[in-house]
């Protein structure tokens, strides 16, 4: 743990490095660094400057509305906040869903795993990953990729593309459509779109099996570094099925230590509140959920893909579980807590995504006309969901005429705070310590973090339209040097 | 031998007694609106029809067809002012149509699709309005009206309740609903009023009705306004 660099005992002798922005979607993220005289690292944070409101200015507005408007949240996983919400909707009316609405759901959601996975690790990473952190800046990109490797920018794009086709079908739009609605869904699946889908299926399940190829050999080609790159330890939360299987839709709340053993399980979401808190520091917008059991110190936590497969006990479909095994087996267990294993968990879970659509694609129920239930209407309204990128709660409260009174989202990337602060220490005493300062090592740091969230790689890599300053100031906040990153992509002081 | 207007240089026939906009709309010619409903006393307060008549500019739902008008109606100039005249109607209200149910439904949106308003050119207002659930079945949320009175005159003339007034002049104006406590739930209005049929836009809905409609299945994924209100497509 290195709490200890997230304030610096002196913090007026020291020398400050700034990255802004750590591109990113949908705002801002910044990362300083507090360097001493000979570039050792005192400080590091990780900060999240962005203010929304959503939370804020959805009071007053009807239920029905919200999980059409809260989608707007984010432009890479709508799905998800359209899911979440609309979850939480449900037990806004009482209503349990049926067969049809539940896997209509399930495969609007698979379509956005499929879709923003794929989008994540071929647009995003793979470029850090397929030539290296600190490669040519110019090349390090999803036009680099596609030079250089072709055919796997190609499955890339076209694995994108199913997904967001599965999502057009079932929402109306292939992004912020309306599918969902409180108590079930407002579209079916005709015979057609099903036929239509199930051509390309077996395709998309193989070229996923590829991805996880291509990572497994990235990864395994070099063991120590990946292991090793931003390592630290810390306990992971996810949603579990009733059986423990992943379960990307719903389940109860399972949060496990460093060691592997259950904080709690099986956890009804309804009441995450006597389990999770988040605490506010003045130096981010972004709160920092805890564990209320574990405390402030020690209570923090990983959500996303790799808390995802090591917290289940077995993965419901087969080539990903067969998968899941080699990742667990993997050096003794040795990935199972790194953070670059994140990009081969997230592989592992795309697989189990193809595989679910082209399961779900043989079931007639998607075809079945009973959509929407009612029920016993409730004043108070959770929903969770396994987003992309991790846990994602949807919290209503709404008055006795059905407007928002109150609201509560915890996104996953506010439950990766901490996680995300920490990977930055690590790298940054990793690989920062005593150097001079260079595009390279700086997007050593941004690897890492593109390792939890797409929405703060997206713009890095957003080729020639994100320039990326970088100031070395010193404790009288004179820029001491410059390093920019010009919208071509290259460097110049 | 029937009486004729020109509109745009195409012979209209009408009746006496027949409005400039009646008698486009029978022969199937498309007048941009959005207060006027055929089913209702003429309003004339939005604007949108405005048509020029022998040179001067008139409101095509209150002017009365007299044989031997010329009439300029879909002409630049005439659809500059109309589109001006939408975004004006934009800014004024809270018109977030990502996140309204009635979008595909709204002919406020679908005017403004026909008009290629393409942005609300003005700077929002973004005034603080009131949304009124407390009615079981309707919502009234005024941040969408865009004070036609549609349901005002539906309610007083369909319905025979006058559930609806409006309140104020100018800028101030507001929809008010007749109660004592100003609240719609302690009216009389009932869900399958006309009243709460006739909202153009999304102001007036029906309570646990929204999204039920997918995209692709709404009115104006397929039609154009001008289809619907000139009888080219389904009628509402």
């Amino acid at each position: 743990m290195t709490f200890e660099l997230e304030t610096a005992a002196n913090p007026e002798k020291l020398r400050r490095v700034v990255i802004e922005p750590v591109s990113r979607v949908e705002g801002h993220g910044k990362v300083t660094l507090l360097l001493d005289d000979d570039n050792r690292v005192h400080q590091a944070r990780f900060h999240i400057v962005e203010f929304r409101g959503f939370e804020k200015f959805i009071q007053g507005r009807p239920y029905t509305e919200v999980p059409v408007l809260v989608q707007r949240l984010c432009g890479i996983c709508p799905v998800s906040h359209h899911l979440g919400a609309t979850k939480a909707m449900d037990m806004i009316i009482g209503a349990k869903l049926t067969p049809s609405a539940e896997k209509l759901r399930r495969l609007m959601h698979f379509g956005q795993i499929l879709q923003s996975h794929a989008l994540h690790f071929y647009y995003l990473a793979s470029p850090d990953l397929l030539f290296g952190f600190d490669s040519d800046v110019a090349k390090r990109n999803i036009v680099g990729v596609a030079a250089a490797f072709p055919d796997i920018a190609r499955q890339g794009v076209a694995l994108r593309k199913y997904g967001q086709e599965i999502i057009r079908l079932t929402a109306g739009k292939r992004v912020h459509g309306t599918g969902a609605i409180p108590g079930g869904v407002n579209k079916n699946l005709s015979r057609e779109e099903r036929v239509f889908l199930r051509k390309d299926i077996d395709q998309i399940v193989s070229w996923s099996q590829a991805a996880v190829e291509l990572i497994k050999r990235i990864y395994t080609g070099n063991p120590d570094f990946h292991n090793g790159f931003g390592y630290f330890k810390s306990s992971f939360m996810s949603l579990v099925r009733d059986d423990g299987a992943l379960d990307l839709y719903h389940g109860g709340l399972r949060a496990r230590d460093e060691h592997g053993q259950d904080i709690f399980d099986h956890v009804d979401y309804g009441h995450y509140w006597d389990y999770v808190h988040e605490e506010v520091r003045p130096w981010s917008y972004m709160k920092f959920p805890f564990i209320r059991s574990r405390g402030r110190e020690e209570g923090w936590y990983r959500v996303g893909p790799l808390a995802r497969v090591v917290n289940c006990d077995f993965i419901p479909t087969p080539l990903a579980e067969a998968e899941r095994k080699v990742f667990r087996e993997f050096g003794g267990g040795s990935a199972t807590q790194a953070t670059l294993a994140y990009h081969w968990a997230r592989m592992i879970e795309m697989l189990h995504a193809a595989e679910g659509i082209q399961e779900l694609l043989l079931d007639n129920d998607l075809s079945g006309d009973d959509l929407v239930n009612t029920g016993t209407p409730a004043l108070r309204g959770v929903g969770v969901i396994e987003a992309p990128r991790g846990t994602l709660i949807h919290h209503y409260r709404v008055n006795e005429d059905g407007l928002i009174v109150r609201a509560n989202l915890i996104v996953s990337t506010t439950h990766n705070n901490q996680a995300m602060n920490e990977a930055v220490r690590q790298v940054a005493l990793q690989y920062l310590d005593g150097q001079e300062v260079t595009e390279g090592l700086l997007n050593h740091i941004e690897v890492a973090i593109r390792a939890f969230d797409p929405c703060l790689s997206c713009a890095t890599h957003a080729v020639g339209k994100m320039p990326l300053e970088v100031e070395l100031v010193d404790a009288g906040g004179n820029v001491v040097s410059r390093l920019n990153k010009a919208p071509d992509g290259r460097c110049g002081v | 031998m029937s009486k004729t207007i020109s509109i745009d240089g195409q012979s209209v026939p009408f009746e006496e007694g027949q409005t400039i906009m009646d008698a486009a709309l029978a022969a199937g010619v498309y007048i941009p609106h959005l207060c006027h409903n055929p089913e209702f006393t003429p309003h004339g307060s939005c604007k949108l029809c405005t048509v020029k008549v022998n040179g001067r500019n008139v409101a095509s739902c209150t002017m009365p067809a007299v044989e031997g008008q010329e009439v300029l109606n879909d002409t630049e100039e005439l659809n500059a002012d109309r589109l001006a005249l939408t975004q004006m109607l934009f800014v004024e209200g809270n018109h977030l149509c990502p996140a309204c149910e009635k979008s595909g439904n709204c002919q406020l949106q679908a005017v403004a699709y026909y008009l290629g308003m393409m942005s609300p050119h003005y700077n929002h207002f973004y005034p603080q309005r009131e949304v009124d659930a407390s009615h079981p079945d309707v919502i009234l949320d005024r941040n969408r009206c865009i004070y036609c009175e549609l349901c005002v005159r539906a309610s007083r003339d369909a319905d025979g309740k006058c559930v609806f007034g409006m309140s104020g002049r100018g800028i101030g104006s507001s929809l008010v609903v007749n109660s004592a406590s100003g609240r719609l739930g302690d009216t009389n209005l009932a869900v399958t009023d006309k009243a709460v049929q006739v909202c153009p836009t999304g102001a007036i809905l029906i309570k646990g009705k929204g999204f039920t409609v997918p995209i692709g299945r709404r009115i104006f994924d397929h039609y154009t306004i001008k289809q619907i209100q000139t009888g080219g497509g389904p009628h509402e």
